[in-house]
């Protein structure tokens, strides 16, 4: 299955919406996709809402992106983590090293309660 | 450009010289051996010595029939290594394998058969038996599949935890039988990942070691056998049968299925070190799936036969493992094998340490005999990569050899004891004739580990091998009929006793008794020097309804019962505080075996002996008391454990302590709970200070110390 990729600009940052599967076939031009806007250094969400399966591959690539957007100080975030990638995700350690919509809304509103 | 982007340099080896059945190639690097991705491909490299031809069989993952046969061109044998680099192979969505045509002559050793497709030894991944239990498609001609894998795990700062051996406390459990009891209320029941979710309850415990009976991949659907009782079909659910030695088993992964297995164990080995706990795994290096003449050929049968077997000058497979065939453990090429398998265990999944089965046999020679020097037990011992490793020997083999006490250690071996276990079990039941040996067995077992250390002794009463401690005090007799066999697989010999009903009762007095039986065990194992080793559930009493040998059942005779965390609370409470007093005294763990010499901050000898006398310990064979006073250096407390395994109560006469201190209760057993049993630290003053009576079949532990540490006066 193919892997669908568009992008969204707004005013925070870029939205990058994927569909279909991220898989070792698909992942090399995803990265191709995603390393020029972590380059950009805008602040970038990652929609997974409708990619149906994240292969071995596929977590690894992310990571990758992840690592870079780390290494220039960029913050990434993964939206939309259907049930089935997230246990997957979860169960190989790969979550960890992810903030995901979740975990960073989460994040903001304690923040948002603190700083109250 | 970042750091990761600007070290993608070109390199020559990246581009092919040559073109076999369609794909381009060039001739591989012989090490390492097994299949790495490479710059533009997947080099793979495979030994055969007898091999005339090789040839690399490729298929689409799951796909019955191969998209691919390369065979290695004559100039691609480097010795006798096939190695080949295959270019623009998607190394995800591909499974491979080796057809090996050479001589067939059995009495020779020869086994070859190029119709067979084989596994790679050195595979790290195996699909083919990806979910536990499903039926694989036996019509298939390639069941165990081998996979390239990418070993790139972001371990953070991890690294073996380098826990010293004394300090240790195993836990030895099993992967799905921890969690897959449908009560465990993990997320994924019976995997690496429910295991993980269970870490706090390892870490409330107090256990800094899991040993897991074996992961490397193996077929649970291997039994042909049928439970008779019920027509429940049985499994290989222990796994000594592996298929493939470097990789960890598909089904035991939730993420399995996808082929993601490797990263689920990293992961969960990960969080244990995080946790404080290390990793042991159970290896098994003994023998393999292959069977014998009538057994499968797999993997090694067909690459080359003669190399990993030892054989029989008419070609027949030699049996010391019980099993069908004999790891050829000496061989020169097999022992770097095992030191290759080892090695990747430990740095690519950051293992602590092995439990080696049946470990005598990697002391024989290729015919057999026993090696005075056995050059792979040495290797293991000084290799720079396993260098911080601990290794366990099962110190016999089924072929006889019992070397408990005399395995060539190299200052490196530990051993399970299995003579601590028969002392302990034998005084537990009351056997007359003991004392003596259990004051040997609880002091390190000095007659057998004198050079080596109290720590080369790995003291256990129970393992997946046997009995579980509630059944061992449940049962006088084996109980194995749901395994098919007639109640003839097991041990005999258990030196278990029933408390006087064969099995569950409703009698409250004998199931007083079966607790506090389970109680003194724990009080003795806990406060032994040497190792101790706990059987996952035996803290809750977990039974197996007196099958000692539930190497097929899987299913409830096997599996952690979760409901018994709360129903046996008591039994947990007191394992838990046990292990406690253990991290709390020093003198438990010290690794010099201790010799009566007084110490001169107490004026007390580390170890001193006991009766109802103090100072008079009684060691006649109709003797069923012994008390123990341990002291260590600086202001450590004594340490004080009556063991009386006679049916009647004793006033015991307690030592005098020197000044400032005096005798407080930590443990009796014969006290009902919450009296049982008290936190380290918290332990109740004696109001008689010289005299304490003991109960029957019990065990009482005292500390001698002082309320305030500013009354101390040490002579």
């Amino acid at each position: 299955m193919s892997l669908n990729v568009k992008e969204r600009r707004n005013k925070t940052g870029t939205v990058l919406v994927a569909t279909g599967e991220i898989n070792s076939e698909t992942s090399g031009s995803l990265l191709q996709t995603l390393l020029p806007l972590v380059r950009e250094g805008k602040p970038l969400k990652i929609d997974l809402t409708a990619v149906t399966y994240v292969s071995s591959a596929g977590l690894r690539t992310l990571l990758v992106v992840y690592r870079e957007a780390q290494h220039a100080g960029v913050a990434v975030t993964l939206y939309g983590v259907s049930e089935e990638v997230r246990f997957v995700m979860s169960a190989t350690g790969f979550l960890d090293f992810f903030q995901t919509g979740e975990a960073a809304a989460a994040e903001a509103k304690a923040k948002a309660r603190a700083a109250r | 450009m970042s750091e990761a982007q600007s070290e993608q340099v070109l390199r020559v080896d990246a581009y092919p010289t040559h073109e076999v059945g369609g794909y381009r190639v060039r001739a591989g690097k012989p090490f390492p051996f097994g299949a790495n991705v490479v710059p533009g491909g997947v080099s793979f490299s495979v030994f055969s010595d007898q091999a005339t031809s090789m040839t690399l069989v490729i298929f689409k993952r799951g796909e019955p029939e191969p998209m691919a046969e390369l065979e290695f061109p004559e100039e691609f044998r480097t010795g006798s290594v096939f190695a080949m680099t295959v270019f623009g192979l998607d190394h995800e969505n591909i499974e491979y394998g080796y057809r090996a045509d050479g001589p067939y002559d059995p009495v020779s050793g020869h086994r070859f058969d190029a119709r067979q497709v084989l596994s790679d030894p050195y595979a790290r991944l195996i699909a083919g038996r990806d979910v536990w239990g499903d039926e694989p498609d036996r019509t298939r001609g390639y069941q165990y599949r081998s996979r390239v894998c990418l070993q790139d795990f972001d371990w953070g700062d991890d690294t073996p935890l380098g826990i010293p051996a004394e300090d240790l406390v195993v836990y030895e459990t099993h992967v799905r039988g921890f969690t897959r009891h449908p009560n465990s209320q993990v997320t994924a029941p019976g995997t690496f990942a429910g295991l993980r979710e269970k870490i706090p309850y390892l870490k409330e415990l107090g256990v800094n070691c899991i040993e897991l009976l074996p992961v490397f991949e193996f077929d649970e659907s291997d039994n042909p056998r049928t439970n008779p009782e019920t027509g429940e079909r049985l499994f290989d659910y222990w796994g000594y049968n592996t298929v493939s030695f470097f990789a960890p088993k598909a089904g035991y992964a939730a993420t399995g299925r996808y082929g993601m297995q490797g990263d689920e164990f990293r992961t969960l080995i990960k969080e244990l070190h995080a946790a404080g706990i290390e990793v042991i795994l159970d290896v098994v290096f003994n023998h393999t799936a292959e069977g014998n003449e009538q057994g499968p050929t797999i993997s090694f049968k067909g690459l080359d036969n003669a190399t990993y077997y030892m054989l029989t000058p008419e070609g027949y497979y030699f049996n010391f493992s019980g099993t069908g065939n004999t790891v050829n453990c000496n061989h020169p090429v097999v022992r770097n094998y095992v030191l290759d398998c080892l090695r990747h265990w430990v740095a690519d999944y950051h293992i602590d340490g092995f439990r080696f089965d049946l470990a005598a046999i990697l002391g024989r020679a290729l015919d057999g005999t026993p090696l005075p020097n056995p050059p792979l037990l040495e290797l293991l011992a000084y290799d720079p990569v396993l260098r911080h490793t601990k290794l366990i020997a099962e110190a016999w083999d089924a072929g006889g050899l019992y070397e408990v006490g005399n395995f060539p250690a190299y200052g490196r071996w530990a051993e399970w004891n299995g003579k601590y276990r028969d002392t302990v079990r034998s005084f537990l039941k009351g056997d007359p004739g003991v004392t003596g040996e259990l004051a040997t067995r609880i002091a390190g077992s000095p007659d057998l580990y004198s050079s080596r250390g109290t720590a080369a002794s790995v003291n256990f009463l129970t393992a997946h091998d046997g009995f579980t401690l509630a059944d061992l005090v449940s049962y006088n007799d084996k109980h194995n009929e749901a395994n098919g066999e007639g109640n003839n697989d097991g041990a005999n010999d258990n030196a278990s006793w029933n408390c006087g009903a064969e099995g569950p009762t409703d009698d409250p007095e004998i199931n007083a008794l079966r607790t506090r039986q389970m109680k003194n065990a724990l009080a003795i194992l806990f406060t032994s020097q040497g190792i101790p080793m706990l059987l996952a559930g035996d803290e809750v009493a977990r039974t197996q309804g007196g099958n000692n040998n539930t190497y097929c059942q899987d299913n409830e005779l096997s599996w952690f019962d979760w409901d018994q965390v709360d129903d046996n609370a008591e039994l947990l409470r007191f394992t838990r505080e046990m292990i406690a007093f253990r991290k709390h005294h020093r003198e438990l763990r010290s690794t010099a075996h201790p010799t009566g010499r007084i110490r001169e901050n107490l004026g007390l000898p580390d170890i001193s002996w006991h009766g109802e006398r103090a100072w008079q310990p009684d060691w006649s064979a109709e003797s069923r008391l012994l008390a123990v006073a341990r002291c260590g250096t600086g202001d450590d407390d004594v340490v004080y454990v009556a063991m009386n395994s006679h049916w009647e109560s004793h006033d015991l006469e307690l030592p005098a302590l020197p000044g400032g201190r005096s005798w407080h209760l930590f443990a009796d057993t014969g006290a009902g709970a919450p009296h049982d049993i008290r936190t380290p630290g918290t332990e109740q003053e004696l109001d008689n200070a010289g005299k304490y009576l003991i109960g029957p079949r019990s065990v009482v532990i005292l500390v001698g110390r002082t309320n305030d540490p500013e009354e101390l006066d040490t002579p």
